[in-house]
């Protein structure tokens, strides 16, 4: 995962027609008790409330919250449950490891030797190329399942195959893809990866149609606007699955949806993936981890447990913003995964929050002494 | 305390309530280490100026840069202490005393016209003009009973800050 280590810039004012009101969700101290009455030298000097601001966006912060790794509580701190912990080590290491890897080898074998002659010979046989493709990309999904002893329960009718459909979910790791891939055959909207990952994206995933991103560019957002556009309109497209957060957080707290997924004259299909994390915590914190040790940490684990709703369908209702509606979707979305939600915008990670935010600050401080200048 | 080690002995709890004149409990000084360390991304023993303004929360502030000038590069002994007059436990004294470093950027003792006059800049950007904000000042100073080359210290903000219900707290979670 390229992160942007180093100096952060400030977000172009092109990616803040995304976001809603910070202001309508932000504690503020400040604007809670309008002052009235003459102004006087000490309503000048009393910089408290923004200062207690400050202080308290030190001391705790929601948007670092939602990218915190909750590391296990040890349990294994006494004489009987050291070597009972030490014995599953040596277990998960030695036994199941290995037979997970073994696993998922012989999926890759089966996936490469159907994949490859199927790729490659019935290229003149569009239709049924693509729905063996498919199989196919569901089948390798599966295996990797199987190699972290996926526990995975699947609430809610499966989606059905219709045009003119997107779907959107939370994003926890990248395994959510691969997750919801084993069911249904999704294209999806991805980072370019460097690497290993790289390479499966541009080869497998191309034949589910997959459309590739980069964040660091700004342009990048008009094309990739235009490309979900023209796959959600086509009608043998694979549905298109959209992660609206657009980085990965913790599974505990949702960040503020980017309304490109809501704003392509389409139903929207919200899905709610929860995790347990008694059995592990499958965050990745790109930060601090890279996919490859991230799928290492999954494997030698017991299992990873989750839950996948598949909600109502959403349309956008008349006299209702795509903002107002990715929000909407938001809330249910949170609701069902019970995820705590943050007025956050997730690319906050890698840029700094626009002036924009400051200066409404600044201004209704400013009118508020204007104000009060004239009252006598 | 060494560098990035994520465990406090008694003895560094102590020796940290003590800086910070028992302003946070010993709770809340587990709670603070295990936030300082979350926010000391590399591992350095102090939070630099990059580290803090990652926070978008704290980046949106009007008065960040000034606070930052006081909080960067702090071990956590001094963020403490630092933060120690956000406590509910502090002073009425020490609050304003906070306020006061606030305003004297240099540090002399003496907070003069022009320092104020930063500061309302700070706090209202460009949505009063350099010419109001100097008019503002000066009429609310006079009818203060002081001009416009006064030099106010320490003591001049206990009085004109005493009486106004100042209320300046953080809660530190403890989980």
């Amino acid at each position: 995962m390229s992160t942007n280590q180093g100096k952060l810039k400030p977000s172009s004012s092109e990616l803040d027609l995304d976001r809603p009101n910070i202001e309508d969700y932000l504690p503020s101290g400040a604007s809670i008790q309008e002052p009235h009455g003459k102004l006087r030298l000490s309503d000048l000097l009393d910089i408290s409330p923004i200062l207690t601001e400050a202080a308290g966006a030190i001391v705790d912060d929601s948007f670092t919250r939602c990218f915190k790794s909750n590391s296990p509580e040890p349990w294994n701190w006494n004489v009987y449950l050291f070597p009972l912990w030490c014995f599953g080590v040596v277990f998960r290491y030695l036994i199941l490891f290995p037979a997970r890897a073994i696993v998922l080898t012989i999926g890759w074998i089966i996936f490469l030797s159907c994949f490859i002659p199927v790729h490659f010979l019935l290229k003149g046989n569009d239709a049924l190329r693509k729905k063996l493709e498919r199989v196919l990309v569901e089948l390798i999904c599966s295996f990797f399942v199987a190699s972290w002893t996926g526990v995975v329960k699947y609430h809610g009718p499966r989606p059905s195959m219709r045009p003119k459909q997107v779907f959107v979910a939370n994003h926890t790791s990248m395994i959510d893809f691969i997750i919801l891939e084993q069911m249904t055959a999704f294209a999806v909207i991805m980072q370019k990866h460097p690497g290993w990952v790289g390479l499966l994206q541009s080869t497998i995933l191309e034949s589910v149609g997959c459309i590739w991103f980069n964040r660091s560019e700004a342009k990048d957002r008009e094309i990739v606007a235009k490309k979900l556009r023209e796959h959600s309109q086509g009608a043998d497209n694979n549905p298109l699955l959209i992660f609206p957060e657009g980085t990965c957080v913790n599974n505990q707290y949702s960040v503020m949806f980017k309304k490109g997924a809501f704003e392509l004259g389409c139903t929207v299909c919200p899905i709610a993936i929860k995790y347990n994390k008694i059995f592990v915590d499958a965050f990745w914190n790109s930060r601090k981890q890279s996919f490859t040790m991230h799928l290492l940490q999954l494997m030698t684990s017991w299992a990873v447990v989750c839950d996948v709703w598949y909600l109502e369908p959403q349309n956008l209702r008349p006299g209702e913003t795509a903002i107002e509606f990715a929000e909407r979707v938001r809330d249910i979305i949170s609701v069902r995964a019970g995820l705590r939600k943050v007025p956050w915008d997730g690319y906050l990670k890698y840029s700094r929050p626009s002036p924009k935010h400051r200066e409404r600050k600044q201004q209704s401080f400013a009118e508020s002494v204007l104000r009060r200048l004239e009252e006598k | 305390m060494g560098n990035s080690s994520s465990m406090l002995t008694q003895y560094d709890i102590e020796e940290v309530q003590q800086h910070c004149s028992n302003a946070f409990s010993q709770q809340e000084i587990v709670s603070l280490y295990k936030r300082f360390c979350q926010l000391d991304r590399n591992g350095g023993g102090f939070v630099s100026a990059e580290e803090f303004l990652s926070v978008p929360e704290f980046a949106v502030n009007p008065l960040s840069q000034r606070v930052l000038r006081m909080v960067d590069g702090l071990n956590f002994k001094e963020f403490v202490a630092f933060l120690s007059a956000f406590s509910p436990r502090a002073t009425l004294q020490q609050k304003i005393e906070f306020i006061f470093k606030v305003y004297d950027s240099d540090g002399n003792g003496k907070v003069t016209f022009n320092d104020m006059l930063d500061v309302l800049h700070d706090l209202t950007g460009q949505f009063i003009s350099e010419k109001q904000r100097k008019q503002v000042l000066t009429q609310v100073l006079e009818e203060a009973g002081y001009t416009k080359d006064s030099l106010l210290v320490l003591s001049d903000f206990v009085k004109i800050l005493g009486s106004s219900g100042l209320k300046m707290e953080v809660e530190v979670p403890v989980d």
